[in-house]
């Protein structure tokens, strides 16, 4: 039997139509557009001006916090502009524009460099070096990494957890990373094995990616340290708290961390930004992006410069199709639905997913007929039917009781109700009032 | 890009391709086994009574919707349609036809819509229209047209008593299971059908072979039948073991009396059990002990259909007091 977490979970249709298409590089961009919120946290502050020319990965933005990072140029050229333009959250964002110096050569050089095996740095360099390179968890809930590493006296870790589920479908961003930088990726749990001292880590990969399982336990036979554990495909088990679960049969408590229980999670691009940044000097200013959909004739995944627009993707994998409806940043449980395609790829764009008429629109709302489903499908033992119920009626204080906060918002009670109510919707509306709440009796 | 307009709605992005009115033919697929059954043993009886209840059940839900309630119609999603088949199923062959059109009335006007349609209603209404007639026309709900062994055609049918009653009455009046045996049916054909009952409830054959695609199906999960029918032959059995003379075998009592039917197909009602496994677990056991008792100590013979409705009250404080287990809580630090 394979691990998996044991309570509730979903079997969505995979469609990972990308799994055999290396990461191609995407041609660099004529003009980038840099959000300076591409974080959770406090916005980057801007530290350039109009007219300013910029190197490729000089800071642009400076980490405006504890919970903060750097944004770095990712091309070399001239900022022409400080302007506000919509973002995957759809709202209007401040954003460095800089256009790219078609002449410098530096922005066209291949940044591939052979593997580079010797730590060189100090486990406290390292960390720092996490910190000023803009390094953000890149599996798409974008928390500054070096707030996850900056570990407490009283807290120890016994283990570290790669990421390598990417249990969403159609995404294959990770998929593919980890069968071609495998040596990159477990050179980078080493770095960080290191740098914090801890004694062993554990790659975690669903038993959908047979080929990743095997390039890593090849890999993997002079490394007694680090083990590769296959797992069932069972969605969200990429969440920290179900993978946390899944292979090391330790809860994380209802508020806490996986720090609570000893546990680090990172993931594998996190894993592989980290390698580059301490070995290469190369801060994250590119990232991989699955670009898919079912009409996609040349979907694949790509080498893609942080900043450039969403249509350039599109262009690349051969325009629009005919009937699209709908154009999902990320993956279709968690993916945010895109207004246009002048929304430039962040640090957190893990991939673009086109969908046609036939799954653009949500079924007609019926009552619900308690069947249970969205009871025994969600991962966190909540009861989603009751929570919308509640929201929908105001009472958030009950809400609260009923544990509405640890909603991860994996979506999979809306995935599953016959009745194609919108209990997520109004799970997320409950969970921001109830905060509220918390806030002002705190 | 600019037409047609984009999509903009929040996650998830997908949907299973499992709706409500797929559910709901589920059911009425499963039950169409029985209801081979029961035309094969009623003859065109069971086809009338079947026709009358599902027509008037749609036909009111129809009417009370667009001239009392004026509001949406909803007799496609199939809800009305397996109310009607149901209490149909609990019906004896041969029933007055105005009588199975006032049940249809109470089941799906006062049971289903008065409580706000489906979705709302705390009792099952098949089982509320049921009930409303066998305490109304005690005498015309429990004659029943018997099937005879190899002579199983309407024509040749006589009226007699279930088996449950044939014990019931014969033990009141002194008598010993002994005695009473050659009067009952062998286990087999309780097993096939070859007996006295309800329209639906003849063949446990055919209602476990439902039963089984709805569990295939996953419209329901085993827990309530299970749950209901163990709890069931757990009791009898034991009274049994104590004397089995005066207490008929855990056989008798789960292939007859509607026990399978109600089981399978009217306790796992999705609306009117609760949502948990463990409060299934609970529902169930509670639907197999008052089935015990009214069964062995009531006046009644058969008590599954009280016992599922007394228990579809407890339902709203089983859900309330059986919650699933919540991720991370009460756990004790175990950092190895």
């Amino acid at each position: 039997m394979l691990k998996t977490f044991p309570k509730g979970g979903i079997h969505p249709p995979e469609n990972k139509l990308t799994s055999s298409k290396p990461i191609q590089r995407l041609p660099v961009p004529k003009v980038v557009y840099v959000p300076i919120a591409q974080h959770i946290g406090i916005p980057a502050e801007i530290v350039v001006d109009r007219k300013d020319k910029v190197d490729i990965g000089q800071v642009i933005a400076k980490s405006g916090g504890f919970v903060s990072s750097n944004i770095h140029s990712p091309v070399a050229g001239t900022v022409t502009k400080l302007d506000m333009i919509v973002d995957s959250t759809g709202y209007k964002k401040q954003c460095i524009v800089i256009r790219t110096d078609a002449k410098n050569a530096s922005n066209f050089v291949e940044t591939e460099y052979p593997l580079k095996k010797e730590i060189e740095l100090e486990p406290q360099e390292i960390l720092q070096r996490i910190s000023d390179y803009g390094i953000v968890g890149l599996g798409g809930a974008t928390f500054p990494s070096h707030v996850k590493l900056n570990i407490k006296a009283d807290k120890k870790i016994d283990c570290l957890i790669i990421n390598g589920v990417e249990c969403e479908p159609y995404l294959t961003a990770d998929h593919r990373l980890m069968l071609e930088k495998a040596e990159e990726i477990l050179m980078g749990i080493q770095i960080l094995m290191y740098a914090l001292n801890v004694p062993r880590a554990i790659i975690g990969i669903e038993n959908n990616k047979k080929d990743a399982i095997e390039t890593f336990k090849k890999l993997m036979l002079q490394e007694p340290k680090i083990q590769v554990a296959a797992l069932q495909v069972k969605y969200p088990q990429g969440g920290e708290k179900q993978l946390v679960r899944a292979l090391l049969k330790r809860e994380v408590p209802k508020n806490g961390l996986p720090l609570d229980v000893g546990v680090i999670v990172h993931n594998v691009g996190t894993i592989f930004a980290i390698y580059q940044a301490v070995q290469h000097n190369k801060p994250l200013i590119e990232r991989v992006v699955t670009v898919t959909g079912k009409k996609m004739g040349k979907a694949s995944n790509f080498w893609v410069k942080i900043g450039t627009p969403i249509k350039d993707l599109i262009t690349e994998v051969g325009g629009m199709p005919e009937g699209t409806r709908k154009i999902v940043n990320g993956g279709p449980m968690m993916g945010k639905a895109l207004k246009n395609t002048d929304v430039p790829v962040t640090k957190g764009t893990s991939g673009i997913l086109v969908i046609s008429e036939d799954e653009a629109s949500r079924g007609e709302t019926k009552p619900c007929i308690r069947c249970g489903e969205c009871v025994s499908v969600c991962p966190m033992g909540l009861e989603p039917h009751l929570l919308m119920n509640l929201s929908e009626k105001g009472m958030f204080e009950h809400a609260g009781q009923e544990d509405i906060l640890t909603c991860i918002e994996c979506g999979s009670c809306s995935y599953v109700c016959p009745s194609h109510r919108p209990l997520l919707d109004y799970i997320r509306f409950g969970k921001s009032i109830v905060k509220k709440l918390d806030v002002s009796k705190n | 890009m600019d037409s047609p307009p984009i999509v903009i709605s929040a996650s998830p992005h997908v949907h299973s391709d499992r709706t409500s009115k797929r559910i709901m033919y589920d059911v009425v697929i499963a039950m169409v086994p029985a209801f081979l059954v029961s035309l094969y043993v009623f003859g065109i009886n069971a086809f009338i009574a079947t026709a009358t209840a599902v027509v008037s059940c749609l036909l009111f839900e129809y009417l009370i919707q667009k001239y009392l309630l004026k509001a949406e119609i909803t007799i496609a999603d199939g809800s009305a349609l397996i109310t009607g088949i149901l209490l149909a199923f609990n019906l004896p062959a041969g029933l007055p036809i105005w009588m199975i059109i006032v049940g249809s009335l109470v089941a799906i006007g006062i049971a289903k819509l008065s409580f706000g349609g489906l979705g709302y209603n705390i009792f099952n209404p098949a089982l509320v229209g049921r009930v409303f007639l066998l305490v109304s026309f005690p005498v015309q709900m429990t004659l029943w047209p018997t099937a005879v062994e190899n002579n199983t055609t309407l024509a040749d049918a006589v009226t007699g008593a279930t088996t449950l009653g044939i014990i019931k009455d014969g033990l009141q009046f002194g008598g010993t299971m002994t005695e009473l045996s050659a009067q009952l049916p062998s286990h087999l054909n309780l097993f096939l059908g070859i007996t006295g009952g309800s329209l639906g409830e003849m063949s446990a054959l055919a209602l476990l072979l439902g039963g089984l695609y709805l569990i295939a199906r996953k419209v329901i999960t085993w827990h309530i039948p299970v749950a209901v029918l163990g709890t069931l032959a757990l009791m009898t059995g034991i009274f049994w073991w104590a004397d089995s003379e005066q207490y008929a075998n855990p056989l008798i009592h789960v292939l007859s009396g509607g026990a399978i039917l109600g089981a399978f197909y009217m306790a796992t009602d999705l609306v009117t059990s609760p949502v948990t496994k463990k409060g299934m677990l609970i529902f169930a056991i509670g639907i197999g002990v008052i089935t015990v008792i009214i069964r062995l100590f009531g006046s009644y013979p058969e008590g599954i259909s009280f016992a599922i409705l007394i228990m579809n009250a407890f339902v709203p404080l089983i859900n309330k007091y059986f919650k699933p287990r919540r991720f991370g809580s009460k756990i004790k630090a175990k950092i190895v």
